[in-house]
C-alpha cells in the first residue's frame, strides 16, 4: 500500500515538471521584452540591460527555467513587477481565501449532487428523475460568470438578503460557493446517477435481492459504495475545473483568491506574479488528482490488496 | 439405447414417489412473459412441477430455454419493468407467494426460498467481506446480534467445507478461487435454513473436480437441512449425479418430466433423447461430440406447431401444424409429442 | 433468458443501418429532438444574420441607450443603444465558428494522435500520453489565458488556444480504443497481408472510432462555446466592438443593477445553446451505445 502512494506520488513529478516547462515556454515566447513592456518608455537603456541581468533575462531559455524551479523550490517565485512585493507573500496572502471558496463549493456540490442522483435512480424515469437531471444539465451547460451575476442581481440587488461582493463575512460565501459548485453538482448527479444504475445491473445486486432486502436497502448497502467509484475519479478533474472557475468566481465577486491575482497580472502583464499564480494553481490541482487517486484506492479492496 | 442409468450410482433411494404432504413447492400454470418494444417473448409458457420435501428437481435445458427465468419467477425476481409474472400459482409449503406483495417477498427470499447463482464469480460484492455478506442474510432475517451472526457464519463456513474458516471472514470475494467463493455462495443461502434452495446452473463456471465437490455438498447439506431443491442444469450429467426428478424444457414449455430412472432409461421426447446422447460421458474413441442440430427458435416468431419440430430428427408433416399437449405416458412420466398422444 | 432477449435485441441492431438506428432512437428521445431544432435555429440564425437581424449590431446611438425590452426593441439595447437582438443574432455567428472549428481542430489532433499512440505503443505511446497528462493535468482555463495573453487577444489565438487544450481527451479515448481494437482479427489479418501501417489506421482503426468521436465532437462545441464567453469575459478573447455572448456578458455587468437585461440576455443565449448541444450529445451517447461499447 505504501508502495502504491510512493510510486503514484513519483508518477506525479515528471507531470509537474512537464507543466511547469509548458508555462514557462509559453509564458517566455511572449513577443515584445518584458522589461521594456513593465518599464516606461523613457528609462534610459543601461537600466534596462540592469534589470534584465537582474532577472536574469539574458540567459538561455532553458537556464531561465532551471532557475525559476531551483528558486521555486527554496519558496522564492520572485517580485511583482506592478506591486514591487514579493510574489510568493502575495500567493500566500491569497492562498486562504481561494481554498475557503473552493473546499465551500465542493461541500455544496457533494451535498446537493449525490443526494439527487441516488433520488433519480430510486424514482427513476419519474418527474423527480426529469427535474434532477434537467437541472444537472442545466449546470452543466451555464456560464459560471453569468450564474454569478444572475445570483447577484437576484439575491443581493432584488431581494437583498445577501452581500453582492467582498469576503468579509461568512455571508458573502454563499452565492460564490454556489455559483462555483453548481456545474460540479451537475455532474456529480449525473454521474451518480449512471454509475449507480449501472452497478444495479450487476449480478451481486441480484445475490443482495435474493437475500431478501428490499430495495433502498439494496441501493444503500451494496450499490453505493461500488458506484462512488466512478465519480471519487472525476473529483480530481473537479479540483481543476474549480480552482479555474475560482478565476471567474473570485472576478466575478471581488474575492482577493489567486484567481483574481492572476486575471490582474494578465491585465497588467505581471510575468512573475503570473507565472506564480499559475505555477502555484497547477500545484494545487496536481495534488488533488494524487488525493483523488489516493481516495478511489482507499474504496477499492481490490486494489488495497495488490 | 444406452444403459443411461448406469451412471447412477445410489440406486437406493431415488426416483421413489413421495405422498402428497410433502410437497414443498408447486409450481402450476406459470407464465411469465417480456413485453418488449419488438413484441411480448413468452420466456415461461404454463410450467407446471412439484418438489417434494427432501428431494432435488432438475430443470434441464439450453441456455434461453426459460429455465433461469422460472427460478427468478420464484423468487419474485423477475427483472422490471419488461417482464412479468402474467399467470400462474406458485405455493412454497402450501401458501401461494405468487400474490405477495414485493415486501412480503422480502421476508421469503433469503429466509424461506433461497437462491444460488451461476456465476460465483460476479455474485459477490466486490467491496464487503464474505463474513459480512452472509452474516446479512442472518441479521435481516433471524434478527440476531452481530455477534451471534458471525458465530453462526463462522458455523456455516465449516458446513460448507470452507477451510480456515475464521480467516475467511474476513476475505474479500477477489481472494478467494471460485469453488471457494460457490461455497460461500451456498452458505449464504442456507444460513437461514430455506424450505426451498433453488440453485441455478451453480457449477457451470467451475473446475470439473471442484463441480462433483459442490454437488456432493449440495446433497450432503440437503438431506441435513431436508429441505427441497431445485437445481437448474443444462448437464444431463449433472442430473445424473444429484437429481430424483427431471423436467426438461425448451423454448419456455415443459416437454418431458419423469424421474431420473425413467427420464434415463426410458425416455421419450426426441430432445431429451438429443440431450442424452450429447452428453460428453458417452463419446466413444475417437467418436465426435453430439450436438443437438439447430438452434433454440427465436420465442418473438414461433413456429405453428411442435416448438421442436425445425430440429426434431423424427418429426413428420403433422408436426409442423399441430402443437401437442403435455401427456401422461406411464406412472408420473409426462411427455410433450405427437408421437405419444394417445 | 435473458442472453436471449439481448441476442435477438442484437442481431436487430446489426440488420438496421447505423442511421436509420439513429433516427429511430432520436424519434423516442424528446430532449435530443428538442436540442436538434434548437441547433437548427441557431445554425440558420447564424447564417442569415443580416437578413434576419431587425438593426445594425454595431451603429451607436446614445439617444437610445438602455432601452428596456419593448415591441422595438424585442430584447432592448445596451450602453451604446445598439439592440441587444440583433447583437446576439451576429454574436451566434462568433460562436459557431468558436463551437465548430477548434473542436475540430482539436479533434483531428487527437484523433491522430491518439490512433498513433494505441496503435504503435510503447515510446511513442508514453510520450504522447505524457504530454496528453500534462495537458489535462493543467486548469484548462488558465492554460488558454496563458496562451492569450502570449499571442495576443484575436479570433485566430482563440482557435490555437482551446485547441491546445482540448485535443487531449479525445486522444485519450481513440487510444484507448484503438488499443482495444488492434487486437482484432481484422487487424491481425491485414498485417499478415502485408497491408501498410497507415492504411490499416485509416482504413480499419479510425471508422470503428467515429461513434465516439461524434459524441465527443457534439460534447465538445458547448465547452468551446463557453471557453470562448469565459475567456472574452475576462478581457482576454474577443475584442469590443465584435458582439460576442460573453463579451456582452461582460460589457454588461458593470450596469447589472441599472439595466439587467443587457448582461442577463446574452447569457440566456450561450446557456440555450449549451444546454442544446448537450441535450444532443446525451442522445448521441445513448443512440450510439452498442456502437460505443464494442
Amino acid at each position: 500500500m505504501i508502495g502504491f502512494i510512493v510510486k503514484r506520488i513519483i508518477s506525479s513529478i515528471p507531470i509537474l515538471l512537464g507543466v511547469t516547462l509548458l508555462i514557462f515556454i509559453l509564458l517566455h515566447i511572449v513577443p515584445g521584452d518584458p522589461v521594456t513592456l513593465m518599464m516606461n518608455e523613457h528609462v534610459d537603456p543601461d537600466t534596462i540591460v540592469r534589470v534584465r541581468a537582474q532577472m536574469h533575462l539574458d540567459e538561455p531559455i532553458f537556464v531561465q527555467y532551471l532557475n525559476f524551479i531551483w528558486d521555486a523550490l527554496h519558496g522564492d517565485f520572485g517580485v511583482s513587477y506592478k506591486l514591487n512585493r514579493s510574489v510568493a507573500t502575495l500567493l500566500l496572502d491569497a492562498f486562504p481565501n481561494t481554498l475557503l471558496l473552493a473546499i465551500s463549493a465542493m461541500i455544496f456540490s457533494w451535498v446537493v449532487g449525490v443526494p439527487a442522483g441516488i433520488l433519480s435512480v430510486v424514482k427513476k424515469y419519474s418527474v423527480i428523475d426529469y427535474f434532477f437531471m434537467g437541472s444537472a444539465l442545466m449546470g452543466v451547460s451555464m456560464p459560471v460568470f453569468w450564474s454569478g451575476l444572475l445570483l447577484q442581481y437576484i439575491f443581493a440587488f432584488k431581494l437583498g438578503w445577501l452581500p453582492v461582493s467582498g469576503f468579509n463575512n461568512p455571508l458573502c460565501l454563499i452565492m460564490p460557493a454556489v455559483v462555483l459548485g453548481w456545474g460540479a453538482a451537475g455532474t456529480i448527479a449525473r454521474l451518480t446517477r449512471s454509475s449507480l444504475l449501472e452497478v444495479m445491473g450487476n449480478d451481486y445486486i441480484r445475490t443482495a435481492r435474493a437475500k431478501g432486502l428490499q430495495t433502498i436497502a439494496v441501493l444503500f448497502n451494496h450499490a453505493l459504495k461500488n458506484s462512488f467509484l466512478p465519480v471519487v475519479t472525476v473529483m480530481a478533474i473537479q479540483v481543476a475545473s474549480m480552482l479555474s472557475g475560482s478565476v471567474i468566481t473570485e472576478t466575478v465577486f471581488s474575492i482577493p483568491g489567486i484567481g483574481r491575482i492572476a486575471v490582474n497580472a494578465i491585465q497588467t502583464r505581471d510575468l512573475p506574479l503570473l507565472q506564480g499564480s499559475i505555477l502555484f494553481t497547477t500545484i494545487l490541482v496536481i495534488l488533488g488528482n494524487l488525493a483523488a487517486d489516493l481516495l478511489y484506492f482507499l474504496l477499492d479492496p481490490r486494489i488495497k490488496n495488490k | 439405447m444406452a444403459e443411461y442409468s448406469a451412471m447412477i450410482d445410489d440406486h437406493t433411494i431415488r426416483g421413489t414417489s413421495t405422498p402428497e404432504k410433502d410437497k414443498m413447492l408447486e409450481v402450476k400454470g406459470l407464465k411469465t412473459y417480456f413485453f418488449t418494444s419488438k413484441g411480448v417473448i413468452p420466456a415461461v409458457d404454463d410450467i407446471s412441477f412439484t418438489v417434494s420435501r427432501g428431494r432435488i428437481l432438475g430443470v434441464v435445458g439450453e441456455s434461453g430455454c426459460g429455465k433461469s427465468m422460472t427460478a427468478l419467477s420464484i423468487m419474485g425476481l423477475v427483472p422490471p419493468p419488461t417482464g412479468k409474472i402474467v399467470a400462474g400459482d406458485i405455493i412454497l409449503d402450501g401458501k401461494n407467494i405468487a400474490s405477495l406483495t414485493e415486501k412480503e417477498m422480502c421476508q421469503i427470499r433469503g429466509n424461506e426460498i433461497s437462491m444460488v447463482f451461476q456465476e460465483p464469480m460476479t455474485s459477490l460484492n466486490p467491496v464487503y467481506t464474505v463474513g459480512k455478506q452472509v452474516m446479512e442474510a442472518a441479521i435481516l432475517h433471524q434478527h440476531l446480534s452481530k455477534a451471534q451472526a458471525k458465530e453462526k457464519t463462522l458455523e456455516m463456513f465449516k458446513l460448507v467445507g470452507i477451510p480456515e474458516p475464521k480467516k475467511r471472514l474476513d476475505s474479500y470475494p477477489h481472494q478467494l478461487s471460485g469453488g471457494l467463493r460457490q461455497r460461500v455462495m451456498i452458505a449464504m443461502a442456507l444460513i437461514c435454513r430455506p424450505k426451498l434452495l433453488i440453485a441455478d446452473e451453480p457449477t457451470t463456471a467451475l473446475d470439473v473436480t471442484v463441480q462433483a465437490q459442490i454437488l456432493q455438498l449440495m446433497k450432503k447439506l440437503q438431506t441435513e437441512l431436508d429441505s427441497a431443491i431445485v437445481l437448474i442444469t443444462h448437464d444431463m450429467g449433472v442430473v445424473a449425479e444429484v437429481c430424483d426428478d427431471v423436467t426438461i424444457m425448451y423454448a419456455g414449455k415443459i416437454v418431458e418430466q419423469a424421474n431420473v430412472f425413467e427420464i434415463f432409461d426410458n425416455c421419450l421426447h426426441p430432445y431429451t433423447a438429443g440431450l442424452l446422447k450429447a452428453m460428453p460421458a458417452f463419446k466413444e474413441n475417437g467418436e465426435r461430440l453430439y450436438n443437438i442440430p439447430g438452434m433454440l427458435p427465436n420465442l418473438l416468431q414461433l413456429p405453428k406447431g411442435c416448438r421442436f419440430y425445425p430440429r426434431c430428427e423424427c418429426a413428420s408433416a403433422i408436426c409442423a401444424e399441430q402443437e401437442p399437449d403435455l401427456v401422461e405416458v406411464g406412472q408420473g412420466h409426462f411427455v410433450r409429442c405427437l408421437k405419444y398422444r394417445g | 433468458m435473458e442472453s436471449q432477449q439481448q441476442a435477438i435485441e442484437q442481431s436487430q441492431y446489426l440488420e438496421e443501418s447505423f442511421f436509420a438506428e439513429l433516427i429511430q432512437s432520436f424519434k423516442q428521445n424528446k430532449s435530443a429532438l428538442v436540442g436538434s431544432i434548437v441547433l437548427v435555429l441557431f445554425i440558420s440564425a447564424a447564417v442569415l444574420a443580416p437578413f434576419i437581424a431587425p438593426y445594425d449590431p454595431y451603429n451607436v446611438d446614445m439617444s437610445q441607450q438602455f432601452q428596456r425590452p419593448s415591441a422595438q426593441y424585442l430584447l432592448g439595447t445596451d450602453m451604446f443603444g445598439r439592440d441587444i437582438l440583433s447583437r446576439i443574432i451576429y454574436g451566434s455567428r462568433i460562436s459557431l465558428v468558436i463551437g465548430l472549428i477548434p473542436t475540430l481542430i482539436s479533434m483531428v489532433i487527437g484523433t491522430i494522435l491518439g490512433l498513433v499512440a494505441g496503435y504503435y505503443g510503447k515510446k511513442t505511446d508514453y510520450i504522447i500520453m505524457r504530454l496528453a497528462d500534462i495537458v489535462m493535468a493543467f486548469p484548462s482555463l488558465l492554460l488558454a489565458m496563458v496562451v492569450m495573453y502570449t499571442l495576443g487577444a484575436s479570433l485566430l489565438n482563440i482557435f490555437i488556444a482551446i485547441s491546445m487544450v482540448n485535443w487531449a481527451g479525445t486522444a485519450r479515448v481513440v487510444r484507448s480504443q484503438t488499443l482495444v481494437l488492434k487486437e482484432k482479427e481484422f487487424v491481425e489479418a491485414a498485417k499478415i497481408m502485408g497491408v501498410k501501417n497507415w492504411v490499416i489506421l485509416l482504413r480499419h482503426l479510425f471508422p470503428n472510432c467515429i461513434p465516439s468521436l461524434l459524441v465527443l465532437f457534439t460534447l465538445g462545441i458547448p465547452d468551446a462555446i463557453m471557453s470562448e464567453a469565459t475567456l472574452s469575459f475576462l478581457g482576454v478573447g474577443v475584442q469590443p466592438p465584435m458582439a460576442s455572448w460573453g463579451l456582452m456578458v461582460s460589457t454588461g455587468k458593470e450596469f447589472l443593477f441599472m439595466a439587467p437585461w443587457v448582461a442577463i440576455v446574452p447569457g440566456v443565449a450561450i446557456l440555450i445553446v449549451a444546454l442544446a448541444f448537450n441535450f444532443l450529445g446525451d442522445g448521441l451517447r445513448d443512440a450510439l451505445d452498442p456502437y460505443l461499447k464494442q
